[in-house]
């Protein structure tokens, strides 16, 4: 009985000092890395005032600007520019591809609006049919590695940014546009600024 | 005339030859891939619209358009490495079902079974604290040791064995 009092009355082994501060530091950074995951997954879209990062679109075979097939944002500083994402499987988006087509003849000849259609997680061939369903010439290109929406965070497709001439986010469309009108209405207001 | 009837002759054994003979230069058809083929692959895929779906059970037209170009690859003969790396170029590594060893990923490979291991010994730690604990209170709780050193159940026996001798 007195052996074992005395085995329980032994002290227990404490985890060395330098394995709490690795567990501890662990664990913070665990939190760390949750926390910002998190706040990024709460941010939404980039944020009306804010200068939209460059980027570079590829065109789909068949479309160019300026005889390139492909396009860079900060290339078309100077100029408004409207970044439109859309899918060949969105519904949504059909809505508003004829409006969008007219609005961009619209302003094309000016050559101080450009317009970019951003195609989202999509397979070519349907792209393809989409574009040529309705008949769209403005610059359009694949979202290769959704690079370009991940920039941007969007939150789903249809959405329209529109980039005044000094680089700067202006206004986001989430959602079709109702009609050509409505697309103008945003585009005019940023053309007249100097 | 002779010849002729010869001629003929050897004119409609040809023919007949060569409707009997089996069509020379088609071969079988390559068996499209099957659905299960396409979800083999799919189900290693999520779908980019929809959240936490694979690809294999989704019925988003996405996912639809999805399993269709991994059907047409198959069809071309790429292998399942080269479908799936297609998938990744075009659309990210987020697509993938289970993220590519590399970088920050990697703590979704060792994180659960560290911290697996690391409850476990916890658990071990605390079940024999709990033990050692248990035991001694079993110590101090047990009765005092007779004080005539004999058991108090052997005594009971030798004074009933007293009585009835």
């Amino acid at each position: 009985m007195t052996e074992n009092n005395q085995s329980i009355q032994t002290p227990r082994r404490s985890v060395p000092f330098w394995a709490q501060a690795v567990i501890w530091v662990g664990l913070l950074a665990l939190l760390g890395i949750l926390a910002v995951s998190l706040l990024r997954a709460q941010q939404g879209t980039i944020q009306v005032g804010q200068v939209v990062d460059d980027f570079t679109l590829s065109l789909f075979e068949g479309y160019t600007y300026n005889e390139r097939d492909e396009v860079t944002l900060s290339e078309l500083r100077g100029k408004v520019v409207v970044v439109n994402f859309w899918a060949s499987w969105c519904k949504p988006c059909e809505q508003e591809a004829a409006e969008l087509e007219e609005a961009w003849r619209y302003y094309e000849s000016s050559g101080e609006v450009v317009f970019l259609g951003v195609d989202y997680v999509d397979t070519e061939p349907e792209a393809r049919s989409y574009l040529a369903k309705f008949d769209i010439t403005f610059p359009s290109g694949p979202d290769r590695g959704t690079r370009i929406s991940q920039q941007f965070r969007i939150e789903g497709v249809p959405e329209t940014y529109f980039i005044d001439r000094d680089g700067v986010l202006r206004q986001i469309q989430t959602g079709p546009f109702p009609s050509v009108e409505a697309i103008r209405a945003i585009i005019d207001p940023l053309l007249a600024e100097e | 005339m002779k010849s002729r009837n010869i001629f003929l002759t050897a004119s409609g054994l040809l023919l007949l030859a060569a409707l009997l003979s089996p069509p020379s230069g088609v071969q079988a058809q390559q068996p499209t891939p099957s659905d299960d083929e396409v979800n083999a692959i799919a189900r290693q895929l999520y779908c980019p619209v929809c959240e936490n779906t694979p690809l294999d059970v989704c019925p988003t037209q996405a996912c639809k358009q999805w399993r269709d170009e991994i059907r047409l690859r198959l069809a071309e003969g790429w292998t399942e490495e080269e479908i799936l790396q297609y998938f990744v170029d075009e659309y990210g590594a987020r697509v993938l079902a289970e993220p590519p060893r590399s970088g920050l990923n990697w703590l979704a490979y060792i994180v659960p079974p560290l911290a697996f291991l690391a409850g476990a010994y916890l658990l071990f730690r605390a079940f024999r604290s709990w033990r050692a604990l248990a035991r001694q209170q079993a110590a101090e709780a047990a009765p005092p040791p007779a004080t005539n050193g004999k058991d108090e159940y052997v005594a009971r026996l030798e004074e009933e064995l007293r009585k009835r001798g």
